[in-house]
């Protein structure tokens, strides 16, 4: 069926078939590989998208749900004059090594701050604890979303 | 991994939603948050001829408190719940400890309670709270008691052309409390134990009501009646919750597995019911 999904801003229309994951739709017709396929049964977070600002994990929705409804990637953060202040605080703070978890990461921070402007370090944990991270340890990550935070609060 | 083919309705309204399942008899499923029956059917634990979505249908989203009831509606998410003020007691207790916050960002209680996975959260805190299921079928509309609802491991009291529409939640009118307490290995992870508690206290400050259900450590959400009719009458007390708890741990089925072993988790049982008693206590009595 023919689905309208507003990815990153722009209208993506195409031809799928009901059984098509919103990952894959995002990857393959959007031709956006920021979106990755980690475990693909709901637990680590790397598929994690915007739906309409909310994060959620795109291996476990359809794309035909997403039809008319608006989604960002990892790609959707960067702004026209340079880095998003979430990832610029990943790459001063060392908030990855692998990057794998890294769109998940940052896109689930980018809806924290959205909240919660200035989030606690506990206040963050808890916002990821759907992502999974095996490089880090998590202490960076945590460092980067507060510390974007904070770059925000005052830009 | 993807689901088998299916053939997708995407339904507008509630008799949209029971016209598309009755036609497709026992081989419809529902899709509303999804988080459970996609996984199923990427694993193809699941293959459903037909998928009826009904996320797009007005009005299921609902979370509202009416005729002493919280009604929540068939695509109320885990996480309207957990920031919801409406909610209380053990449903307040529970919905932060649903899965993960992405998984709460879409999952619904509705679709939880009607998965009857008998490791999911919200038929214990419902068989504690004593809440009822509203169903539509083509002939109308018909609500079904939680206890009756539960019929087995992954299944419901529903006929093939039934949907869940609402859950209801009596509030209570009195002084009330409740606890979820669920051990669980990690975020998102099954419950490896849980157990629901909820208290309503009269005029006394003798328990008036009391319900108890357990998660994970019995083939079905199961409630704890010896434990229920031991409170019932009695004042709060350390030795009470104890003599409950350890009804409780008998009332419990666990199996050695990968998250413990059965003794262990038969332990926890009892340790988390005194605990929960005390939470759902405590919470009456200041309020």
């Amino acid at each position: 069926m023919q689905i309208t999904v507003t990815l990153n801003g722009s209208d993506q229309t195409h031809d799928v078939e009901p059984r098509t994951l919103l990952v894959d739709f995002i990857r393959t017709k959007g031709e956006l590989t920021g979106t990755h396929i980690g475990c693909d049964t709901t637990s680590c977070g790397a598929c994690t998208v915007l739906l309409d600002g909310t994060p959620v994990k795109s291996c476990t929705m359809l794309a035909v749900q997403a039809d008319g409804r608006a989604v960002t990637t990892v790609e959707g953060l960067k702004r026209a004059d340079g880095l998003h202040p979430l990832q610029a605080a990943f790459k001063q703070e060392h908030g990855l090594q692998c990057g794998f978890c890294t769109p998940g990461m940052m896109l689930v921070g980018a809806a924290l701050l959205e909240q919660n402007p200035a989030p606690t370090e506990d206040d963050v944990r808890w916002a990821i604890s759907g992502n999974i991270c095996r490089c880090t340890g998590y202490m960076n990550i945590v460092k980067a979303i507060r510390a974007a935070g904070a770059e925000m609060a005052t830009s | 991994m993807f689901p088998s083919s299916f053939d997708y309705v995407a339904a507008r309204s509630v008799e949209e939603a029971v016209a598309a399942k009755a036609g497709a008899g026992d081989d419809a499923r529902v899709l509303a948050g999804g988080q459970s029956l996609i996984p199923m059917m990427k694993m193809r634990l699941a293959a459903p001829a037909q998928l009826v979505d009904i996320n797009r249908v007005p009005g299921l989203d609902a979370l509202e408190r009416t005729n002493g009831q919280l009604r929540v509606g068939a695509l109320v998410r885990h996480a309207d719940i957990a920031r919801s003020d409406l909610a209380f007691g053990a449903i307040a207790s529970a919905a932060p400890w649903i899965s993960d916050p992405l998984v709460r960002n879409l999952g619904t209680l509705c679709g939880s309670v009607a998965h009857c996975d008998p490791e999911g959260d919200w038929n214990s805190v419902l068989l504690a709270t004593g809440a009822d299921v509203v169903a539509r079928g083509p002939s109308g509309e018909r609500t079904i008691p939680i206890t009756d609802f539960v019929v087995d491991f992954f299944t419901n009291a529903l006929r093939d052309d039934e949907m869940v529409t609402e859950v209801r939640i009596p509030v209570p009118n009195g002084r009330s409390g409740g606890s979820y307490q669920k051990l669980e290995r990690k975020v998102g992870d099954y419950a490896t134990v849980a157990v629901a508690a909820h208290l309503e206290l009269g005029g006394t400050g003798a328990i008036a009501r009391a319900g108890v259900a357990l998660t994970a450590v019995v083939p079905k959400n199961t409630k704890v009646t010896a434990a229920e009719n031991v409170l019932v009458g009695n004042h709060p007390s350390t030795e009470l919750f104890e003599e409950a708890a350890e009804l409780a741990a008998q009332a419990s089925e666990p199996r050695d597995d990968v998250r413990g072993s059965a003794e262990w988790k038969r332990n926890v049982v009892r340790v988390f019911t005194r605990r929960a008693l005390t939470a759902a206590a405590a919470q009456a009595q200041q309020g």
